[in-house]
């Protein structure tokens, strides 16, 4: 679950990581409030899940709060990325004197949380990564001991020769880990971290990704959710046991098992046709489940034919039959459909299906082909 | 031969709740030697014909087992995984899907220092055709022979191995390593035990989005394993930063797309299948007739 800009520097202030005193908003005339509570400058900045925000225009420094109001009145409601601008943040405007970067994140390599910093802040770390590695500066993590002093103050003194700034630093690294560490984060940033002309240290962006994994030891986080539209469909999806990501094409896939989905989806590619989403119906396989399953799919108007693909292993061919007979009797669907069955009874299931009329395929391909054969059919009637 | 796991190897099942007891039973009747199961509050009981304890520990001292395999609910398993390891296991498979990414992190290191090998978690298991099977496959799909495969995924490892045995080619043991970020052991791990494994001939890896475990294997490959080895990448599909099922398939840099991997796999010389059935074709050509 990934944070919006504000969330994330809430949760860095609770942890002591100094951020600006700014403000979430949600309309021009609250940021005009705001730009006169916090005193000018001020800067407007997009809250969205995604990078790129000033490049897309969605970051203005301004000076009165008219101009917070004008600022804030062209940022809300512009696609980035395509999410759609609903709040804002509004921070005081600082002096910046210097970019640094510092992240944790997982080392699935060494298995290890590992800290990243760079003198080389404000900029796509994924390129300073790949043009000038030797620009980015790394420590292990041992997370049971945590980020210790010397192992914080390492990396700060390849930042800053200074000492007083390289120790205020240091000090945020270890408060970083402290956050990254209590809220179970998979990523936490700061890019950049500022140095300001006073001298002080400052947090001037923050991204923080949770785990989901991890969700039941933090639920007061779930409160922090603040679903897209598609996004609200997926945790729709997700509360019934599925797992789903709406994709662009015309030919529904319903599969159990990510891996066999994502292969699923690839072999429809192949073949020349598009896949409309990901879905993955999980190990068990209630009638319920494949009911939601297939109301997802039919919910997507770009589908123009479905391709229901089960390997039974856990999940039985007999189950899914019986779910998907259920499901066809409750909802009314004119999109063809295409079964491919094997598996943990398999003959049942197929019995069940051709009882209501479906032949059921037992190859993967073939089924895949007779899906984009349908489709296609559905666009030129 | 195989590897991990043969028909005298001594199996304990942490979590005999529905899924535990149901896949204990399976893995009963396709043969394994499940000596002990462990649920609190359970002990003293028998179940399918082996005895209950409340502990791994208690379990361990009266059955001596050399492996477990743990159904333990997401928010228990981490410490489940860490009682088998530290009743004595020598390998622990965690079917578990959903624990926490920084929670495997702490435990791994444990794991290391006591010489514990980590299957998993998030993964279906392993199993050695004819002999053993500790997880949840479907025994049913599988052949004794002497291909060996693992894999990231579950039903993908199903797809892969029942369209190998259709075609004549069995298994020496399949693995499904799991979908997590972390997991204990990786393709290099695997790769390593069938090299020197005598039964095995071949290795299939099954890929996918996410990491770069698939092009460290690639590396491994090239300098250290002399059998011939076929690869197999899904997830061209997958938009960026989203996660697919898997807590670890997010395309999360260039590195991790499928396009990526398999030009890396491609260029240190292992030949990578676009579909199921082209693995069939490529395992074919190198192992000749049926086997």
């Amino acid at each position: 679950m990934k944070l919006e800009e504000f969330q994330a520097k809430k949760l860095f202030r609770e942890y002591g990581i100094p951020v600006p005193d700014g403000i979430m908003v949600t309309t021009a005339e609250e940021a005009r409030s705001a730009a006169e509570k916090i005193e000018c400058p001020v800067v407007v900045k997009a809250q969205v899940q995604a990078g790129g925000r000033g490049k897309a225009g969605g970051v203005k420094l301004v000076k009165t709060p008219a101009e917070a109001y004008m600022a804030a009145d062209s940022i809300l409601g512009m696609d980035i990325k395509s999410f759609r601008v609903e709040r804002l943040l509004v921070d005081p405007a600082v002096s910046i004197a210097g970019e640094y970067y510092v992240g944790i994140t997982i080392d699935r390599r060494k298995k290890l949380p590992v800290m990243m910093a760079s003198a080389s802040g404000g900029v796509d770390i994924e390129k300073v990564a790949a043009e000038t590695p030797e620009k980015i500066f790394f420590q292990e993590i041992n997370p049971e001991r945590g980020l210790r002093s010397f192992e914080a103050k390492q990396l700060a003194f390849q930042l800053f020769t200074d000492k007083r700034k390289a120790l205020a630093t240091a000090s945020v690294m270890m408060k970083l880990w402290d956050c990254f560490h209590g809220i179970d984060a998979s990523l936490v940033e700061i890019n950049p971290l500022a140095k300001l002309e006073d001298g002080s240290i400052i947090a001037l962006d923050a991204k923080i990704v949770l785990d989901d994994n991890a969700m039941f030891k933090h639920p007061v986080m779930e409160e922090m959710r603040l679903p897209t539209p598609s996004e609200q469909k997926e945790l729709d999806a997700r509360s019934h046991g599925l797992s789903y990501v709406q994709l662009d094409g015309d030919i529904g896939c319903m599969v159990n098992g990510a891996g066999l989905a994502m292969a699923t989806m690839d072999v429809i590619k192949h073949l020349g046709g598009t896949p409309a989403n990901f879905l993955d119906i999980g190990g068990s396989s209630s009638p319920e489940k494949v009911i939601h399953a297939m109301e997802l799919l039919v919910s997507d108007s770009n589908v123009k034919a479905v391709f229901i693909n089960v390997f039974g292993g856990i999940t039985r061919c007999d189950d899914v039959a019986s779910g998907l007979v259920a499901a066809l009797r409750e909802i009314q669907t004119d999109i063809p459909l295409v079964v491919r069955m094997t598996g943990t009874n398999e003959e049942e299931g197929i019995r069940i299906l051709s009882d209501f009329g479906i032949t059921a395929l037992k190859d993967m391909t073939e089924g895949a082909r007779e899906a984009i054969r349908l489709a296609g059919e559905g666009g030129c009637s | 031969m195989s590897i991990l796991i043969d028909k005298n190897t001594r199996v304990m099942v942490q979590g005999l709740g529905r899924d535990g007891s149901f896949h204990a039973e399976q893995m009963k009747e396709y043969g394994t030697n499940i000596v002990a199961g462990v649920h609190p509050g359970k002990g003293g009981s028998s179940i399918h014909g082996f005895p209950v304890f409340n502990t791994a520990e208690d379990a361990a001292r009266e059955t001596d087992p050399e492996c477990s395999v743990i159904f333990v609910p997401a928010p228990f398993a981490a410490d489940a995984i860490l009682a088998g390891a530290n009743a004595g296991v020598k390998l622990v498979v965690a079917v578990t899907e959903g624990i926490p990414v920084l929670d495997m992190s702490k435990i791994v290191i444990e794991l290391n220092e006591l010489g514990t090998c980590l299957a998993g978690p998030n993964c279906p298991g392993l199993i050695s055709p004819d002999k053993s099977k500790v997880g949840i496959m479907p025994g049913g799909i599988f052949k004794r022979g002497s291909v060996g495969v693992i894999s990231r995924s579950g039903t993908l490892t199903y797809e892969v191995v029942n369209q190998l045995s259709l075609a004549g080619y069995g298994q020496s043991t399949a693995i499904g390593m799991g979908g997590d970020p972390v997991v204990g052991m990786k393709y290099n791990d695997y790769l390593e035990l069938f090299e020197e494994d005598r039964e095995t001939e071949l290795v299939v890896i099954v890929g996918e989005i996410g990491g770069t475990d698939e092009q460290d294997a690639a590396s491994f490959v090239k300098d250290r394993i002399s059998k011939p080895v076929v690869g197999y990448v899904v997830g061209r599909s997958a938009p960026p930063g989203k996660r697919m099922g898997h807590a670890g398939a997010i395309i999360s840099g260039a590195d991790s797309t499928v396009e990526a991997k398999v030009a890396f796999l491609r260029e240190k010389d292992i030949p990578v299948a676009d579909t199921v059935e082209q693995i069939i074709d490529l395992v074919g050509d190198r192992l000749g007739g049926r086997n």
